[in-house]
């Protein structure tokens, strides 16, 4: 509550004036929150004094479908509809939990076509993040360019699954289809148009002074807050914290690459801000790059299907496997009761926790600010709600 | 000027019915409002990039439904939002038109047996003029839905049909 | 350090106040390494908040990261709530199991020691109906406040009709 004592405001005629607090909905339909999001605002004239946001618009029963289901396998549409901008990984995320489950060792062919489709995945992933997040801020033409960069992905995703958003691609044991002939080829020549692509786009957007101007220093993020609030992903590693899950709780063949984990330096402003957020996304898109195109020299021939049953009965038992997808960290908690249906799946979404973190860094700005600050959280209301 | 360039020679009385001229304005500028809720909002973007480009059909995106013609449903909707978009849908003004995108507010989508949450279709709220199946539909099929809603709304005449 | 390690001190430090004024009763209750993937420790509700502080600050476990809670319905009678914590300086995890009964489902808050417990017990609260003692905001998150009900339990029913609007298909 701000002091109106404390507010010694006079008018020309010596009144004094005084200031009350306004709540203001930025409701669940809104241009910039990404989603359906309800934001209260309680504003102090333009200055933010709180904001507490209402999530639950796209709750879709997640949990309680992946109860119901019959087969362990029937659940992986439903996790790709979870965060839908990030299928591939989060089909990898819970593959990852019913593998260690079921203690089997996948074919190294499906490691390497995993590890190939999650960093495509990532790539795609952040050009929507940036292309929305120059839209918040007033830039049109980064959206434009940012899908049409993207069409070409979901092209070398369309031949090799048949889909172009939800893909059901990556199964428990493997993966559905081996890559087609002629993938390589087209993805080698992906990497290299999209190399030269980064750097006209850092022209347009990264260094513009409008577009600092609107990010530095807003929405700072200290990193004991990061890690009290379970931030992960590059809300974390903007803050300055040398953390990545590919690198430090490894789960596939991420040590035979060789790449570097981006962190936040506070270059346009201080270590934590909308910037730092924005710029770790837009060089871990190089740094897929450097790990596709390692992936796709080495790639060695062999199976894409693991010879386990079409339904499967893991043993009673409970793990929680974690793996990175652009956003952070997503974790599955399964529980197996010994039958051929999980018992409770929980799915620990990074948006979920990355955006409980907002009324903490939102206040003191003004409401433009909060446009900014919650288009570098990089929610999927999808992932949140579940 | 498209249709009419060049058409005519040495007239300048063009002499068409009522309808005709209204509809073909109608039709031709619908403004959609932004409302996308889950992954379908994502094709519903890609349809208005440059690849499928949806500005050469005259669809721009409006963010306030006051200034809308056209309401594309893109999404799961769930009971929460469900008084929302009633809500919405009534601040449309007329004439209004809402195309349901998607299995999920077409019929509640891969949601309909175990969704405790979810609405089994936007049309128990709202009326609905033209459904795209899909999950989620390729940018192509919005556009075709886009397109029957056109013939729809070419169809439409201002006398008031008799019962 | 590994999780059986973690256990053991846990019980050095616990049990010796355990059966003393300060209560009554084991704090913590259980420990299971051998033949499961995933290592657990289940402690007792009571005691909970002087454990999880403990984990967070003593210089051997320093857990600050807790990266999921979830709700459980054990049927039977019997809620749960799981804690999976990390330490970001040690790289080392541990779960945590609390279990209460249904007609009284009551565990201490931890938003005091790991802030994203905020977000994650509301949640719980939502789906299961655990009450959280000492939350600073303890309401629904993801269903509409006047929802009836507490969906992920074994033995919920789907409402017939919400406000007016036909629920099932």
């Amino acid at each position: 509550m701000i002091d109106t004592e404390s507010i010694p405001l006079k008018t020309s005629t010596g009144r004094t004036l005084r200031s009350e607090e306004m709540v203001i909905n930025m409701g669940p339909q809104h241009p910039s929150t990404h989603g359906v999001l309800r934001l209260e605002l309680v504003v102090d004239g333009e200055i933010i004094v709180d904001v507490v946001p209402h999530i639950g618009y796209l709750h879709r029963c997640f949990e309680k479908h992946a109860e119901a289901m019959t087969n362990y396998q029937q659940v992986i549409p439903y996790c790709d509809r979870m965060d839908y901008i990030a299928s591939m990984n989060m089909d990898w995320a819970y593959a990852l939990a019913c593998e260690k489950l079921l203690s089997i060792k996948i074919p190294e062919r499906v490691e390497y076509i995993r590890v190939i489709m999650g960093e495509l995945q990532r790539i795609a992933s952040h050009l929507i993040a940036i292309g929305t997040y120059g839209l918040d801020v007033g830039a049109f033409t980064p959206f434009l360019f940012c899908f049409r960069d993207r069409e070409r992905i979901l092209d070398l995703f369309e031949i090799t699954c048949g889909a172009r958003l939800l893909y059901n691609y990556i199964w428990v044991g493997g993966v559905s289809h081996d890559l087609p002939s002629g993938f390589i080829d087209k993805a080698k020549a992906f990497c290299k148009y999209f190399r030269p692509t980064v750097k006209e786009l850092n022209d347009l957007l990264s260094y513009n002074e409008i577009f600092i101007k609107r990010t530095a220093n807003i929405g700072i993020l200290p990193a004991d807050v990061a890690i009290a609030y379970g931030c992960s992903g590059p809300m974390l590693r903007g803050s300055g914290v040398n953390f990545d899950l590919r690198r430090d709780d490894p789960y596939s063949i991420y040590d035979r690459f060789t790449w570097e984990v981006q962190i936040g330096k506070g270059l346009m402003g201080t270590v934590g801000d909308c910037w730092d957020r924005y710029m770790v996304r837009v060089w871990e898109m190089e740094q897929s790059l450097n790990i596709i195109e390692q992936a796709l020299e080495q790639i060695p021939e062999g199976d894409v299907m693991s010879a386990i049953p079409k339904r499967i009965r893991p043993n009673p038992g409970e793990v929680y496997v974690r793996s990175e997808s652009p956003r952070g960290e997503i974790g599955f908690y399964i529980i197996s009761d010994g039958s051929a249906s999980p018992y409770r799946v929980k799915a620990r979404s990074p948006a979920f926790v990355n955006l409980s973190v907002c009324p903490e860094i939102c206040k003191g700005y003004m409401i433009a600010d909060i446009v900014a600050i919650i288009g570098s959280v990089d929610i999927v209301l999808g992932e949140v709600d579940r | 000027m498209g249709l009419l360039d060049k058409q005519f020679n040495n007239s300048n009385i063009i002499i068409t019915s009522l309808d005709s001229l209204l509809n073909w304005a109608r039709l031709s500028s619908l403004w959609q409002m932004q409302f996308g809720l889950a992954c379908c909002a994502i094709e519903m973007m890609a349809a208005a990039a440059s690849h499928y480009d949806f500005d050469r059909f005259g669809v721009i995106p409006r963010a306030t439904p006051r200034q809308s013609d056209v309401m594309i449903v893109a999404g799961t909707v769930t009971l929460k939002m469900a008084t929302r978009i009633k809500r919405l849908y009534d601040q449309m003004s007329e004439p209004r038109y809402v195309i349901s995108m998607g299995s999920c507010s077409n019929c509640g989508g891969p949601y309909w047996e175990h969704g405790y949450h979810v609405l089994k279709g936007v049309d128990r709220v709202i009326p609905v003029d033209v459904y795209v199946p899909g999950c989620p539909p390729r940018p192509e099929a919005l556009m075709e839905g886009l397109i029957k809603l056109q013939e729809k709304i070419r169809s439409e005449s201002m006398i008031k049909k008799s019962a | 350090m590994s999780p059986k390690e973690i256990f053991d001190n846990l019980k050095q430090v616990f049990s010796a106040e355990g059966g003393s004024a300060s209560g009554g009763g084991e704090a913590i209750l259980d420990g299971k390494f051998e033949g499961v993937l995933d290592p657990y420790v289940k402690i007792s509700p009571t005691k909970f908040k002087e454990i999880a502080l403990y984990l967070r600050d003593d210089i051997s476990l320093r857990f600050d990261f807790l990266m999921c809670l979830s709700g459980v319905d054990y049927t039977k009678g019997l809620l749960g709530a799981v804690y999976h914590l990390f330490s970001m300086e040690k790289h080392h995890k541990i779960t945590i199991k609390v279990e209460v009964p249904v007609d009284k489902p009551e565990i201490p808050s931890m938003v005091d020691v790991w802030s994203s417990a905020n977000w994650h017990e509301r949640e719980a609260y939502d789906l299961f109906g655990i009450n959280f003692i000492g939350h600073p905001d303890l309401r629904r998150i993801l269903l509409p406040d006047d929802w009836d009900g507490y969906p992920l339990r074994k033995d919920f029913k789907v409402p017939e009709f919400y406000q007016g609007m036909k629920v099932p298909y």
